[in-house]
């Protein structure tokens, strides 16, 4: 890229300039955030095809207003709320001294592994007259609020406490000290959060479908019905949505604070009198989050008449299926979005944030969207890959690369760069530093992405259906083909076992956290 | 205040790059590994593929019945029927499927009308009755479904209830009825009223069923309409009669509160709708294709069928349906056919028009 901004010193341009090493990285992030966008040709094609006149009466009519304000409304109410709720707990969990704090931060995490018709239908059973807009942003925040949760999570640890202990050593209140030393620290994780919040309420659908709230996207799945073409184009209004969302987080004040490592451990801020609250508001929030859909599980597997419960075998075979391909997913995720990170926070110019913030677009878009435009490509150009599990980790990775580029971006704004200089100077390889300097200080972010990733995927039910190999079942598949059947206690177990997977990456984190507090201590 | 630096500083870790170029390595390794290790389920050679949005137990049960029958091994795709038929049109003559096997036949119609299906044997068509397969013998009928009214003893009475779909508009409904106007089952219905009543008939009585659903007009699917009504959250419906049964079946009789209603005899809301599989154009395996459409209408086929927990009635004539259902020759649908439903475009924008979708 021809555009690189001037250095800022001379003198760093005769010390420090690595040009070719600046364009590789540049290049292999510009490879990723295009094969990220290729599912947008796929719109843009359908949108030609099915042509203009079919657009114009498609997109505009009465309906889309009401769509619109639909899938707005919800939107900010989900993002203010998710924030709220995510940075709360995450505060709680790395900050203060909280009983059972490592149970808590496995639970926290589990209700992004709960499938969205679990928690629809629980709501839908249990409150049945509850208006739509309530139902749909009290589910989207139960379900979105561990987006913004993980990642600022990863922050704190990251963020040396000195500087909060400090102010509030000199007599700045607690929230005082949180407003003014706390938040600056996780900004990037709050706001990365909360775009990955709206980029999902804007795709999502099945929740709604359940409870009655029409967005645009509930709207491609009935156009879908007689018109897939015309269902193409309906997805531009996501498109623009998601372009609106990440504009207007690039025109917030960029006020990124990198903070130093943490020197020593967190000496946890007691909660004295707001011990019991604060236990009562996370129990709460885990009851309405994992309890509600996890106690409709049960009741189906209790009050079923047909006893059809699925054979070990393909319980057994279904997990480790699932297993595999989030992993792989969740990894190649991680991995692709590390050059993306670095090269906006590296350096801001225009052209690095647009290559950054282009990487998110695609989360706007429903998952059939994208999984047919996979079909598109993968049929045309790599008859190979049709059929192969190989594509299926593909989709999950363009369906879920935002989740894993926010923490990993929250964690490299911690990495402070003389400390790797410091590496190098002292005689290491790169491969050494790397290994021994960056990659520890990273590794937070990294794992938050992985297990955000990995979450994620295993619920994971349009693109697998139609991606996964013939013959091949997992268990998002397995109980979508026996809730199909209003076999829902069938269908149960099948959910019991992705929530039991769920809680693996929770644990992984509090124990890995653990581990870092014991060797610092 | 040293900590508060922009992190926008020059890019000082160039070292970084070629690290990170082992880590690529890795994951691409990791990307190959998942790759070949899970690889292609065991499409091999001489397997038959099929596409299904029936059923899919059912579906497992025929499959294993052919197999065991034919020693064609097949494998099954399970996914919604307008993604299936989304993707199929995708995939276009590259496409694995042999067959589409799909809950409506206007799937099948539309990818007729796009030229992806093959014609279907002659002898196999003539085991169903006519009416019951495509007009071109493109497609083949495998099993039939009843629209009926479905409501609870609770909210209304058995007496009150309309006896035609066209009184259902009648405002005396009003707050009293639930639709799912986006189910595919639903829109032959509208095609049925179209062609008894006139377009602009249909409309202004599709408009009447909006007022009387209230904010009950979209319901996403009848599952969800049948648990509201057997629950009283709403008094009264329109499915397919399976959604009952099958419903009824799973929840356990005492803990049902719905109950179906037949319409009159003839009337235009008392539509049956077909089933059907068709063998691709684009099929690698045609021989096999061929052999499992017509083991879908044979005697134990469509068995398999009868005697499943679908409760969908079996199209070839001596098979008896599932023992909970009244017997085919009681019922007196409207003879609309499923070649008149054609793709269901007509509904699709009356719907629109009404504002329903």
């Amino acid at each position: 890229m021809a555009t690189l901004s001037p250095p800022r010193t001379a003198a760093w341009m005769t010390r420090r300039r690595r040009p070719a090493r600046e364009i590789g990285l540049l290049v292999v992030a510009g490879i990723i955030a295009l094969a990220l966008l290729s599912p947008l040709a796929l719109v843009a094609l359908d949108a030609h095809s099915a042509g203009w006149g079919e657009i114009h009466r498609t997109l505009f009519r009465a309906r889309s207003v009401m769509l619109l304000r639909h899938t707005v409304v919800l939107a900010a109410i989900v993002a203010v709320a998710a924030a709220l709720l995510g940075t709360g707990t995450a505060w709680l969990t790395e900050r203060a001294a909280l009983p059972a704090r490592r149970l808590w931060t496995v639970l926290l995490v589990l209700p992004v592994a709960v499938p969205d018709f679990v928690v629809s239908y629980a709501w839908h059973s249990f409150a049945p007259r509850i208006p739509s807009l309530l139902g749909a942003s009290i589910v989207m925040t139960l379900g979105t609020y561990p987006l913004v949760y993980l990642p600022v999570a990863a922050a704190l640890r990251r963020a040396d406490p000195s500087m909060e202990e400090a102010a509030h050593s000199l007599g700045v209140g607690r929230v005082a000290t949180f407003r003014r030393v706390t938040l600056p620290l996780v900004r990037t994780a709050i706001i990365g959060g909360c775009v990955l919040v709206v980029l999902t309420v804007i795709s999502e659908f099945g929740a709604f479908e359940i409870l009655g709230y029409q967005t645009f996207t509930t709207e491609i799945f009935t156009e879908f019905q007689f018109d897939a073409r015309a269902a193409g184009s309906l997805a531009i209004p996501l498109v623009l949505l998601g372009l609106a969302v990440l504009l207007a987080e690039g025109l917030l004040p960029g006020r990124t604070v990198a903070g130093s490592a943490p020197r020593r451990a967190v000496r946890p801020v007691r909660l004295r009198r707001m011990t019991v609250p604060a236990m009562a508001g996370l129990g709460a929030l885990v009851v309405l989050a994992v309890g509600v859909p996890v106690g409709t599980i049960v009741y189906w597997m209790a009050a079923a008449q047909q006893t059809t419960l699925p054979a070990a075998a393909t319980l057994t075979s279904a997990t480790l299926t699932t297993l595999s391909y989030s992993a792989a997913g969740a990894a190649a995720a991680v991995v692709l979005a590390l050059p993306v990170a670095l090269i906006s926070l590296r350096r801001s110019t225009v052209p690095r944030t647009v290559l950054e913030r282009s990487t998110y677009l695609t989360k706007a878009l429903p998952g059939v969207v994208i999984a047919l435009s996979l079909v598109f490509f993968a049929t045309r150009y790599a008859f190979g890959l049709y059929e192969t599990s190989t594509l299926l980790v593909v989709a999950y990775v363009i369906l879920n690369f935002p989740l894993a580029l926010v923490c990993v971006k929250a964690s490299v704004a911690h990495v402070p760069p003389r400390l790797t200089d410091v590496g190098r100077s002292l005689g290491r390889g790169p491969v050494a530093v790397f290994v021994r300097v960056t990659l520890p200080l990273l590794a937070p972010g990294l794992l938050a992405g992985f297990c955000l990733v990995f979450l994620t995927a295993v619920t994971e039910l349009t693109a697998t259906l139609v991606l996964a190999p013939i013959g091949v079942q997992t268990l998002a598949t397995q109980f979508w083909a026996f809730q199909q059947n209003i076999a829902y206690s069938a269908a149960a177990p099948y959910a019991l076992v992705m929530l039991a997977l769920a809680v693996i990456p929770g644990t992984l984190l509090g124990l890995w956290f653990d581990r870092e507090r014991s060797t610092r201590a | 205040m040293q900590l508060f630096t922009r992190a926008r500083g020059p890019v000082r870790r160039g070292p970084l790059r070629r690290s990170l170029c082992a880590v690529l390595l890795a994951a691409g390794a990791c990307l190959a590994l998942a790759g070949c290790g899970g690889s292609s389920g065991s499409s091999g050679k001489g397997t038959l593929v099929i596409y299904s949005a029936q059923h899919p137990e059912t579906t497992a049960a025929i499959v294993a019945a052919f197999t065991k029958q034919t020693g064609i091994k097949v494998e099954l795709k399970n996914d919604d029927e307008d993604v299936l038929t989304a993707q199929l049109e995708q995939e276009g003559s590259r496409s694995p499927a042999d067959i589409f096997y799909t809950e409506n036949s206007n799937w099948l119609q539309q990818l007729d009308d796009k030229g992806m299906l093959a014609s279907v044997p002659s002898s196999t068509l003539a085991r169903v009755p006519s009416r019951d397969n495509a007009a071109n013998g493109k497609w083949l009928g495998v099993s039939g479904r009843y629209s009926v009214l479905i409501y609870n003893p609770g909210k209304i009475s058995a007496s009150q209830l309309p006896t035609t779909a066209e009184a259902l508009a009648d405002p005396k409904y009003k707050g009293k009825l639930e639709l799912a106007p986006a189910e595919t089952d639903f829109w032959p219905i509208i095609t049925s009223m179209i062609r008894a009543h006139g377009r602009q008939a249909a409309l202004t009585w599709l408009e009447g069923l909006k007022a009387n659903a209230g904010s009950d007009d979209h319901t996403p699917d009848n599952e969800t309409l049948v648990g509201d009504v057997s629950k009283g959250d709403a008094d009264m419906g329109l499915i397919n009669h399976y959604y009952y049964y099958r419903i009824r079946a799973e929840m356990g009789a005492a803990n049902f509160h719905a109950k179906l209603a037949w319409l009159a005899p003839r009337d235009p809301g008392f539509v049956e709708d077909i089933s059907g599989a068709a063998e691709l154009k684009s099929a690698p395996h045609p021989a096999a294709a061929q052999k499992f459409l017509a083991f879908l209408v044979s005697q134990a086929g469509q068995n398999v069928i009868a005697h499943s927990k679908s409760f969908e009635y079996p199209l070839v004539s001596g098979v008896a349906p599932n023992a909970e259902l009244p017997a085919t020759s009681t019922l007196k649908p409207n003879p609309i056919t499923p070649a008149q439903i054609g793709t269901g475009i007509d509904a699709r924008n009356l719907l629109r028009q009404a504002g329903l979708i």
